[in-house]
């Protein structure tokens, strides 16, 4: 049963660290190349547009709950099963997030390019 | 991509790797935290690893964002996650850890993955980028050059 709660943990950990990522990588998007913003406006421009974009907030929010889920978890969940499970799948998810809410063009490198991060991380945080 | 580009990669790489062993380094000097304790957790910060270790993470933050506004959430993640190779490194020179067979083969097949999405193109076209027709004319001619 505790095997149950902890996949449980890892699932919720993973769904909401990867909605932080698009939401923060979607958030960007909007804002715009901060570089060319940057020798355009200004430094305080830039930190603005960031701190006022609501998809920002959200992302910072969804990264918050998923950093606390995790130190949670790993406080009485198995470390050696929590650290690598969360790490690695976070980037499979993301593929999959990042293709079907962000539309980028997932082609077969970067899906090669993330099952070999994945598996790594996972040997790499076990 | 250009060079400026490739530095905040290298920024995401080095400020997370380094700042996550300073901030290990830091913790366990510090030893156990209480939840129920805020006045320890505060204590912690004094810790010059540890208050290094989050300035420094807080700067790999602004180059994560910084590298989302121009690049693909499925570039930036796989070709800075060579960062994981070098906390290993840290790891093992820096903090005397073990570095086991298992913990290589997990080298080796990052750095692999790394190698795989750093020949592609950093942005792939999508409906909402439009708005931005400028800065990202700016990112695929820089992709096309490099």
């Amino acid at each position: 049963m505790k095997h149950a709660y902890t996949w449980g943990a890892i699932v919720i950990i993973v769904v909401v660290s990867t909605a932080g990522d698009v939401l923060l990588a979607r958030a960007m998007k909007t804002v715009g190349d901060v570089g060319t913003l940057y020798r355009r406006t200004g430094l305080g421009t830039v930190v603005a547009r960031v701190l006022t974009s609501p998809l920002f907030l959200l992302a910072l929010a969804a990264m918050a709950v998923a950093f606390f889920g995790l130190l949670f978890a790993l406080s009485w969940g198995d470390v050696s099963l929590v650290a690598p499970a969360c790490a690695s799948l976070t980037f499979v998810g993301n593929a999959f997030a990042a293709k079907l809410f962000l539309h980028e063009q997932v082609d077969r490198r970067r899906w090669t390019a993330v099952a070999l991060v994945a598996c790594g991380v996972a040997l790499l945080a076990a | 991509m250009s060079f400026r580009k490739y530095l905040v990669l290298a920024g995401i790489v080095v400020f997370a790797s380094v700042g996550d062993s300073m901030l290990a380094r830091g913790m366990q000097q510090v030893g156990h935290i209480s939840l129920r304790n805020l006045a320890e957790l505060l204590g912690a910060i004094a810790n010059p690893w540890v208050g290094g270790g989050i300035v420094l993470l807080l700067a790999f933050f602004a180059a994560y964002m910084t590298a989302l506004s121009w690049a693909d959430l499925t570039y930036v993640l796989p070709a800075t996650s060579i960062g994981y190779v070098l906390l290993a490194l840290i790891a093992k020179f820096a903090l005397h850890e073990q570095v086991t067979a298992a913990r290589w083969l997990g080298i080796i097949l990052v750095t692999a993955g790394v190698g795989f999405v750093a020949g592609g193109p950093a942005l792939t076209p999508a409906p909402f980028h439009e708005k931005f027709a400028e800065s990202e004319a700016e990112v695929v001619s820089a992709g096309e050059q490099s």
